[in-house]
């Protein structure tokens, strides 16, 4: 037993070593046209031995170190917090307060966060679409990017071919990307578990593709730049009216212009959107679709015999999660004035995906941590840019050891019969 | 003579060039408890599958209220009216037990998006209603005070109730049992025997059954079918069957 410990330890150690030696011991640099081999400074080798040491304990002294944390008490969130009936109380309170507090947050800090927040209100709405068709319809998606492409292009297209504004794409694009989740989910839904995942990752390069190579519609790898900004019943937030006769926002106001009234807008709109989609889930998980979403996922033969149609509601989870990533691609696009087909890479149906799983299956709250954690974890490591995905990895590691369920693992509002 | 609530004729089943079921015979009358029987492996419950839509049956015909239903999709066929439970029990486990009656109603609620987003008048109305369903069935079937319990966690012979109860909500005309014994103690036997006949006599529904508890099959039915090795050996009032020399050669084997 000891003896088995110690050689799993020297084996961690060994590929810690040959890991960090690749990656951090030996550096290539270009000399001329040859490329030569470099050693890294002592200092670094120190810290790589350091690290070697740490896992090397780590290993040999594991079942000590989860015997600390196990003895360690827990934190009691249930004596923390007030009792259930004060708290359904204080709810209502809570949330008014969370919602204010969104809305005025903007005016009180820098350009850059409030840009940074609208980027994590967009991975918000997409973790949540996602949710709804892996976490409650139990569907694994993994080309789910392709939804909010369709979205992104369908207002950079409308807008540039038709000049339509970003509040009539905003309904048509979500339309659009639910019936592409309609057409792509009807002959692919009979298929399970790992077959639909592997056609919906299928799915969500071919979209990419098309949009590569349309290059007469597209734009192809140039995409599309200079998508119009959404307006505020018609008021431009630009320093001069693009049109003539029409009027800007600081123009209409008598106030002086800065280009941070557009940056808060932006935030604004993403704040609404998040509100309504949040909504909208909440009421879906106490309909009876909701219900059956779930049902369907703990026994589909069960569902069958009682009736239900399966493949409807399959589709309609589907569909409805398509058109949430309708909507995020749409305001996607109005707030980057630019897309390309690099923006719909797999990658990020993968850190959507991560969002879900991290957040915890189906839960809201847990989705919503997740998105902040996985767009402000790179931001603040800005540093380590290099090793982001190396920081993913480490993340998820963790995850699974403390919190296999996510962050906050889902619990569903249960129906009540009264007595 | 009154018309057959379910007739089934010529039913056959082949997998591959295994015939599962062969040309089987089945009338059912409204009100009338039917059972099947036959050994372990008889084919018994692809006889059901046959009639719930699960299997598509390769010949005969199934009559459902005067109409063809053999070749209808599973949710088509209990939609009509045909509901069955399955040899091992089916629940939302992790769901409630009055949230499986309400699923069970998917298709009584309105469904309709907006209606559900905007709380309608009739959206409400519905959902009020399947509620005093479900609560009605769970009182019939002694769960009502078990309701807001995760379904998961109920003893065994409450989820085999609580099961029927999730088929009679559909409102049903035949219901189809598939071994609704198996597991219980006596005490439960007997309990499961009285609602059956309560099923027929107050609720005027029909039943189909599938029993090796030949106490439970010959107290209660009406007619009974007996198949071996999906073929159909007998049938006739319990008088019949056990005094049928065929049946006691195919249970007990031949001297």
């Amino acid at each position: 037993m000891q003896n088995s410990k110690f050689l799993s330890a020297i084996f961690a150690a060994g590929v810690t070593f040959v890991l960090a030696c690749l990656m951090l011991g030996v550096k290539l640099n270009t000399e001329g046209t040859t490329l030569q081999v470099e050693g890294a400074s002592t200092e670094q080798w120190t810290w790589i031995g350091l690290g070697i040491a740490v896992v090397f304990l780590s290993q040999l002294f594991s079942a000590q170190i989860d015997a600390f944390f196990s003895g360690l008490p827990k934190p009691q969130l249930a004596k923390v917090l007030p009792e259930a009936s004060v708290m359904a109380r204080l709810k209502p309170w809570l949330l008014a307060a969370l919602i204010v507090g969104m809305l005025v947050w903007p005016f009180m800090v820098s350009r850059g966060s409030v840009d940074l927040a609208t980027l994590t209100l967009i991975y918000i709405m997409l973790g949540l679409g996602l949710n709804i068709v892996v976490g409650l319809a139990g569907l694994l998606d993994l080309g789910f990017v392709a939804f909010y492409a369709v979205g992104a292009y369908t207002y950079a297209l409308l807008s540039m071919y038709f000049g339509l504004s970003f509040w009539i794409c905003l309904p048509l694009a979500a339309a659009l990307a639910a019936l592409f989740g309609f057409i792509l989910g009807f002959p692919v839904l009979r298929l399970r578990g790992d077959y639909l995942a592997i056609v919906t990752l299928g799915f969500g390069e071919i979209i990419r593709i098309l949009l590569n190579n349309w290059t007469a519609v597209t734009g192809g790898p140039n995409g599309i730049s200079g998508i119009a900004k959404p307006t505020l019943f018609g008021l431009e937030f630009t320093r001069r009216a693009k049109e003539e006769g029409a009027m800007t926002f600081h123009e209409f106001f008598g106030i002086s212009y800065s280009s941070s009234y557009k940056v808060i807008f932006l935030y604004l709109i993403a704040v609404v959107l998040v509100i309504f989609v949040i909504y909208l889930i909440n009421r879906l998980m106490r309909m009876p679709i909701g219900r059956a979403w779930e049902a369907l996922r703990e026994d589909e033969i069960a569902c069958r015999s009682l009736g239900l149609n399966r493949t409807a509601i399959k589709l309609s989870a589907f569909t409805i999660g398509a058109s949430t990533a309708g909507f995020a691609g749409s305001f996607f696009a109005a707030r980057q004035g630019f897309i390309s087909p690099e923006s719909f890479i797999f990658i990020e149906s993968a850190i959507i995906l991560a969002i879900v799983v991290l957040g915890g299956m189906g839960s809201q709250i847990g989705v919503i941590l997740a998105a902040i954690v996985m767009t402000i974890l790179p931001e603040l490591a800005r540093e380590f840019s290099e090793y982001r995905m190396l920081l993913f990895g480490l993340l998820m590691v963790i995850m699974m050891r403390w919190r296999p369920e996510g962050l906050v693992p889902m619990k569903r509002p249960h129906l009540e019969l009264k007595q | 003579m009154s018309q057959l609530l379910l007739d089934v004729n010529g039913l056959t089943m082949r997998f591959g060039g295994l015939v599962a079921v062969n040309k089987v015979n089945l009338a059912v009358k409204n009100r009338q408890i039917v059972s099947i029987i036959g050994p372990n492996g008889a084919g018994k419950t692809t006889v059901f599958n046959c009639l719930s839509g699960f299997y598509i049956p390769s010949e005969g015909s199934v009559m459902f209220n005067g109409g063809e239903i053999a070749g209808m999709k599973d949710f088509q066929i209990s939609r009509q009216g045909l509901v069955r439970t399955f040899q091992h029990v089916r629940l939302f486990s992790k769901m409630t037990v009055i949230e499986n009656m309400l699923v069970a109603q998917h298709r009584h609620l309105n469904t309709s998006l907006l209606a559900g987003l905007f709380k309608t008048g009739s959206y409400k109305r519905l959902e009020q209603e399947a509620m005093d369903r479900a609560a009605y069935w769970l009182k019939q079937v002694d769960l009502l005070e078990f309701a807001n319990r995760e379904a998961g966690n109920l003893a065994y012979g409450q989820q085999r109730r609580l099961e029927i109860a999730r088929c009679m909500v559909t409102q049903p005309e035949l219901l189809l049992l598939d071994e609704p014994a198996a597991g219980l103690n006596p005490n439960e036997t007997k309990e499961l025997d009285e609602l059956i006949i309560r099923l027929r006599d107050e609720h005027e529904i029909s039943v189909l059954l599938i029993e090796h508890d030949m106490g439970l099959v010959m107290g209660i039915s009406d007619h009974i079918y007996v198949i071996a090795q999906g073929t159909p050996l007998a049938d006739g009032t319990a008088d019949e069957i056990k005094n049928n020399d065929d049946v006691i050669k195919a249970y007990l084997g031949e001297e």
